[in-house]
């Protein structure tokens, strides 16, 4: 990896879009961080210094994408360049979706924090985000260092964010049956909850394309997804056994 | 479909098959120990830095290194199953079958007709004057020629362009009709659009022909061959198909040339 291109201004244009990929996630992780710890206090400022974030993360985007697609129309890359390319499109586009659900999040938050909606236990979502908030500075670290070994790591920490996710919707919808007056705060727990099951599953992808990018193949094996909520219905009946 | 279309590929025997070829000059070796299948109807594109052996492993296939005397070539290099260094062997049939193109064109000093009539002519493959017309027309046309020159056969070769003239050697060496075309750099010389018409015509030339082509341009490599084989200080480093080869090299050396990097 290390092999330096004869153009030296090859080298330039692929370190210039790493350098950027990684400013981008340093900046996705960090957006993420503040979003829950404004969920966790109630910080509404904070909440709106996140909304305002997400156009930095999504101005990166566009400069990757510029940048690489210069260097496939110019360069020409092959083989481990071209792999590099094209994942760091990619990578950049789910950084920029995780961007938006955390943008999302925040939004959220402020609505939930203004109405002083009912919350129950946040406990199990911060828990959530921070399993997120360290996959993704895994997959940072993996792409740096180009370590399918830790990559393969996060496709399979992701099934603990799904099976959070499933708890939370249990938890939630109980609050709910409980007293309608939880059900709107409840429902924007659980659409954050969703969106940071979904960050996950896009860490995971991310976590797939650098195994692609270092060994030149896509990971055989199908990767354990826990997200099980598309198939649960509670009803009254279950709120004495698992509600408490 | 596909899955059985590529098996049927695998099944089917190379129409040139290698085994542990070495080539020296004088006491130079240039190519060491090289074994390499050549498959039927499919372009292979040898690559690698000038001195590579390349061009001298392409001369070997049609015994052309023979015409050099100081060039000692041994191993096995079969054609169709054949030892084409087999004493029976006539060195002109085989080179009828297995036919050369150039870097830079080559025409004969004279029309363009002659150009292409000669090889039927010497090999003796025309019944008669119609015939040869015949042959000299089909073969201008597979060299996708004919449409530019149709009304000046009679005019001289050399005064073609180069893309032209690149063209005609084609149609001179499909004119003996044969199963393998070797060409060296063939498009070296050339314009980007005189390049183009000559990888267009390669591609519609393997339906009927095998080519083996030995090009300094990646690009062109990744373009118009389905395999490439990488030669590196005489020996073969990596071949596989092309796609592999420009997406996922095995040999650090492989990735490192096509990449353009130090190596």
């Amino acid at each position: 990896m290390n092999t330096e291109h004869i153009v030296s201004s090859f080298n330039d244009d692929l370190n210039r879009i790493e350098s950027l990929l990684l400013e981008m996630g340093g900046l996705v992780e960090k957006q993420l961080l503040e979003a829950t710890k404004a969920l966790r206090t109630e910080d509404r400022v904070l909440a709106k210094q996140v909304l305002k974030g997400d156009k930095r993360i999504n101005h990166l985007e566009a400069q990757i994408n510029e940048n690489a697609i210069k260097i496939l129309a110019l360069r020409q890359p092959v083989a481990a360049d071209l792999r590099n390319v094209v994942m760091t499109l990619k990578m950049a586009s789910h950084l920029e979706r995780i961007g938006d659900y955390t943008k999302n999040m925040a939004r959220r938050t402020n609505t939930i924090t203004k109405a002083e909606a009912f919350t129950g236990s946040i406990g199990t979502l911060v828990r959530m985000s921070e399993l997120v908030q360290s996959m993704i500075k895994s997959a940072l670290d993996a792409h740096n260092k180009r370590d399918a070994g830790t990559a393969q790591e996060i496709r399979i920490a992701d099934e603990g964010v799904d099976q959070m996710h499933n708890t939370l919707f249990r938890e939630l919808l109980t609050y709910m049956m409980e007293d309608v007056r939880n059900i709107s705060g409840c429902m924007h727990l659980l659409f954050i909850a969703k969106n940071i099951e979904r960050m996950g599953d896009h860490v995971a992808d991310i976590a797939q394309e650098i195994i692609f990018l270092v060994t030149g193949e896509w990971p055989e094996d199908k990767r354990p997804k826990g997200d099980k909520t598309s198939k649960m219905i509670i009803g009254p009946d279950d709120i004495s056994t698992e509600g408490s | 479909m596909d899955i059985q279309m590529q098996n049927a590929a695998v099944v089917k025997p190379p129409i040139m098959s290698t085994k542990n070829v070495d080539v020296f000059y004088g006491k130079k070796q240039a190519i060491d120990n090289v074994s390499l299948d050549i498959p039927e109807n499919q372009i292979t594109a040898l690559i690698g830095p000038s001195g590579c052996g390349k061009s001298t492993y392409l001369r070997c296939l049609n015994r052309m290194n023979d015409t050099i005397s100081i060039c000692k070539v041994t191993g096995d290099i079969r054609f169709a199953g054949q030892d084409i260094h087999d004493k029976k062997v006539d060195v002109v049939a085989l080179r009828a079958r297995i036919g050369m193109v150039f870097q830079k064109a080559n025409p004969f000093p004279k029309s363009i007709f002659e150009n292409v009539a000669y090889g039927p002519r010497i090999h003796d493959l025309a019944d008669n004057k119609d015939h040869l017309k015949d042959i000299v027309i089909t073969s201008l046309k597979r060299a996708g020629l004919y449409d530019e020159v149709s009304d000046r056969l009679d005019e001289s070769g050399t005064g073609l362009s180069g893309g032209q003239q690149q063209r005609l050697c084609i149609a001179r060496a499909i004119a003996v009709d044969p199963q393998v075309i070797l060409m060296d750099e063939p498009c070296s010389a050339l314009d980007p659009i005189a390049t183009a018409v000559i990888e267009d015509l390669m591609e519609q030339m393997r339906e009927k022909y095998t080519i083996v082509t030995v090009t300094h341009s990646m690009a062109q490599a990744a373009r118009i061959s389905q395999k490439t084989a990488f030669f590196h200080l005489g020996t073969l480093v990596e071949v596989g198909a092309t796609e592999k080869i420009f997406t996922n090299p095995e040999d650090q050396r492989t990735q490192n040339y096509i990449s353009g990097k130090i190596g």
